[in-house]
C-alpha cells in the first residue's frame, strides 16, 4: 500500500476539506497520514520521510498558500524526498487570479500537480494512479 | 512486626531503607558510601550494620528488594530516523527506563559516528527509524553499520517492523546480542515504549547489574529489579494515581536535584486546557521523566555559567545575600572536589543558586511551549510539550533539596515566570520534600505492596 502525506498548510485552520481528502484516498486503497491543519513545511517533509511516502498533498484554503509554499521543493530535495510527488490545492493565491497563471508559477515552484478552487478530490486521485500507483 | 528492607545502590550512598509491612511505617534509614571498585557488598554491610545497630527491635527481614544506578548508572544510546521523531521516540522509551541517554544519532551513521559510538563506554543501543510500513532503508544501513563495527553491547531494534527480517538476517551472522521489539513510533507522533522499556529492564537486570560488579550483591539480597530512576518514576506514577480505593494526588511533578544532572518527572496527559491551541510534535509519554547533564550541583557546577550568564546568575541570590560571591571559583571549587560540603552561611548560600538554576532551567526544558499564530480566525497557538500549568504538587528529591531548609524557596523556581510566559509551568503548586529520602525505595516496594507504599509516601513526602 502506498502512503501518502496530507494535511493543511500555514495559519490556516480549515479542516473540513482536508478531512474529506483523508477520507476519499483511504476508502481508495492509499496509507493515508494526516497531518492536520496548521502544519508547516518541516511538518511534512518529517512525516514523508518517516513514513516513505510517496506523494505529499498540500491544501490552503486562505489565500496565503504561495507564501507558504515557497522553497517548499527545495526543502524537500535538502532531505532526500526529490523523487516524492508534490500537490497543492485550495485558494492558493490571493484573491481572483487567473488559473493558468498560478498553476505555471506553482509548477516553477516545483509542484507537480496544481489544482483550481472548487476541484474534486476525484481528480486528484486519478493522478496519483498515475503518477505513483496503488 | 515485618520488617521489609528497600535497598537502592546509588552513585555515592547505598542507602536502606526498613519498612514495617505489619503495621505500615517507616522503622528507619541508613546509608553508607557505595563501594562498587571493591566490593560493592562492603557499603551496603556497614549500612546494614547502621541501620540495626539504631533500631535493634529488627529481628529478621522478611524480604529485601534493590534498584542501582551505581557505577554511572544505565547508559544508553538512541539511534532513530528524523530528530523531533524517531530519535526523540527513541530517547524517551531510554529516560523512562531509568537511562542515561549519552549519545543520539540521527538518519544515516556515519562510520565516524559508528566508531564514536563504539567508544562511548555505554551500556545498550536502541536502535529505532521509520514508522511501521514506512521508511526501513535507513534503519538497515544502520544495523549494518553495527555490525560492521562488531558493536560490543546488547542492541534493541525498535524501528519498522517491515524492515525487522532483513535486519534479523544481520545480526544473525555477527556474534552481537540483539533483540526485536516492537516499533518506538508505529504510526506519525504516535509513541509505543512500553515493549522496549520492558526489555532494557530486564538487559539491565541479567546483564549490566553483573558487566558493572554489582551481581555480587545478588547472592545476599536477592535480584535487582530496576535502575533507580525507574523506581522514581513508579513511585510517582503511584502517588498520582491513587490504588483501589486510596486517592491519589492527581498531575504532579518530581524535581530530583543531583551532583551531576537534574531529574524532572511529571504525571499527567499535559493536554491543551483551550481550544484555540494544537498540539504538535511527538505524543507526550504519561509518565515523563527528563535529564538534564548539564544542570548539576557539583559534577556539571562548571557548565553553568555557559546556561546563564554572570549577570543572570546574581539575579538567583536571595536578596538579603550581602557577600560579594566570586561566582566562577565558587563553582570551580564545587567541580574540582566533588566532596564539598557547604560549612558557611554564605557557601549555603551558593549553593541555594545553583540548586535554583538547577530547577529553573530544567524545568524550561521539561515543560511544554506555546507559539503563537496570527491566523484570519484571530489568534491560535500551538503546544509543543506538556502543558503543565495545573500540577497541583511538586515534590523536591535529591542532596540538596532534602538537606536544605530553604528548599521549598528553591522549588519555588517551577512556578510560572513573567519572562518565561510562553512556557507552560505550573501555577503555583503545593510543594513536598522528600525529607526522608523515600522516593525511589517506595517506587521499589510499590512492585509488591502498592497500597502500603502509597500510604507511607503520602506520609511522609512533607
Amino acid at each position: 500500500m502506498k502512503t501518502v502525506v496530507i494535511g493543511v498548510i500555514g495559519a490556516d485552520v480549515h479542516a473540513v476539506g482536508n478531512k474529506i481528502i483523508d477520507h476519499v484516498l483511504s476508502s481508495n486503497g492509499y496509507n493515508v497520514v494526516n497531518i492536520g491543519v496548521l502544519s508547516t513545511q518541516e511538518d511534512f517533509i518529517n512525516a514523508a520521510i518517516e513514513t516513505d511516502a510517496k506523494a505529499i498533498l498540500v491544501s490552503s484554503l486562505y489565500g496565503h498558500g504561495e507564501m507558504d509554499c515557497r522553497f517548499f521543493k527545495e526543502k524537500c530535495e535538502e532531505a532526500g524526498l526529490e523523487n516524492v510527488k508534490l500537490y497543492v490545492g485550495g485558494n492558493i493565491v490571493v484573491g481572483k487570479q487567473d488559473f493558468n497563471e498560478v498553476e505555471d508559477r506553482f509548477k516553477k515552484m516545483g509542484f507537480d500537480r496544481v489544482y483550481p478552487p472548487g476541484m474534486k478530490i476525484e481528480k486528484a486521485l486519478e493522478d496519483l494512479r498515475e503518477d505513483i500507483g496503488i | 512486626m515485618k520488617p521489609y528492607l528497600l535497598v537502592d545502590f546509588g552513585s555515592t550512598y547505598t542507602k536502606l531503607t526498613a519498612v514495617d509491612l505489619e503495621n505500615e511505617y517507616i522503622i528507619g534509614t541508613s546509608k553508607a558510601p557505595t563501594t562498587v571498585e571493591t566490593n560493592v557488598l562492603d557499603g551496603y554491610d556497614v549500612a546494614f550494620k547502621r541501620l540495626m545497630h539504631d533500631h535493634p527491635e529488627i529481628k529478621e527481614i522478611s524480604g529485601i528488594s534493590a534498584c542501582s544506578s551505581a557505577a554511572g548508572g544505565l547508559k544508553m544510546a538512541a539511534i532513530g530516523l528524523v530528530e523531533e521523531l524517531t530519535v526523540e521516540a527513541a530517547k524517551r522509551a531510554c529516560l523512562g527506563a531509568g537511562a542515561i541517554v549519552k549519545i543520539v544519532f540521527s538518519h544515516h551513521m556515519t562510520k565516524r559516528e559508528a566508531i564514536k559510538l563504539k567508544e562511548a563506554n555505554i551500556d545498550i543501543v536502541l536502535l529505532a527509524g521509520g514508522t511501521d510500513g514506512g521508511n526501513k532503508e535507513c534503519i538497515i544501513h544502520n544495523a549494518k553499520k553495527l555490525v560492521d563495527i562488531e558493536i560490543d553491547v546488547p542492541v534493541i531494534i525498535a524501528g519498522n517492523k517491515d524492515a525487522n527480517d532483513e535486519i534479523e538476517e544481520i545480526f544473525e551472522e555477527s556474534n552481537i546480542e540483539y533483540y526485536i521489539v516492537e516499533n518506538v513510533m508505529p504510526k506519525l507522533k504516535k509513541l509505543n515504549v512500553k515493549e522496549a522499556k520492558h526489555i532494557i529492564r530486564k538487559i539491565f537486570i541479567e546483564k549490566i547489574i553483573e558487566a558493572k560488579g554489582i551481581k555480587k550483591a545478588e547472592v545476599k539480597i536477592g535480584e535487582i529489579i530496576m535502575p533507580t530512576p525507574e523506581a522514581v518514576l513508579l513511585a510517582s506514577e503511584l502517588l498520582s494515581k491513587g490504588y483501589e480505593d486510596q486517592e491519589g494526588y492527581g498531575e504532579l511533578m518530581i524535581v530530583d536535584i543531583g551532583g551531576a544532572t537534574t531529574d524532572v518527572h511529571t504525571i499527567g496527559e499535559g493536554f491543551p486546557k483551550r481550544t484555540e491551541v494544537i498540539l504538535k510534535g511527538l505524543q507526550e509519554p504519561f509518565a515523563k521523566r527528563t535529564v538534564e547533564g548539564d544542570l548539576g550541583m557539583r559534577y556539571s557546577a562548571n557548565a553553568l555559567l555557559s546556561l546563564v550568564s554572570n549577570y543572570e546568575f546574581k539575579k538567583y541570590f536571595e536578596a538579603d545575600d550581602n557577600c560579594d560571591h566570586d561566582i566562577r571559583k565558587s563553582l570551580d571549587r564545587r567541580a574540582t572536589n566533588v566532596d564539598f560540603i557547604p560549612l558557611t552561611k554564605d557557601e549555603e548560600e551558593f549553593d541555594k543558586a545553583i540548586a535554583k538554576i538547577c530547577c529553573d532551567v530544567s524545568i524550561s526544558r521539561h515543560v511544554g511551549h506555546v507559539e503563537v499564530v496570527s491566523t484570519p480566525l484571530g489568534n491560535m497557538y500551538y503546544q509543543t510539550g506538556k502543558d503543565l500549568s495545573d500540577i497541583k504538587y511538586v515534590i523536591g528529591t535529591g542532596g540538596v533539596l532534602i538537606n536544605h531548609q530553604d528548599a521549598k524557596k528553591i522549588l519555588k523556581q517551577v512556578n510560572k515566570k513573567s519572562d518565561k510566559l510562553l512556557e507552560l509551568r505550573p501555577n503555583n503548586p503545593s510543594i513536598l520534600i522528600d525529607r526522608s529520602y523515600i522516593l525511589a525505595s517506595m517506587g521499589l516496594l510499590s512492585q509488591k505492596y502498592p497500597r502500603i507504599a502509597l500510604k507511607l509516601m503520602k506520609q511522609y513526602l512533607l
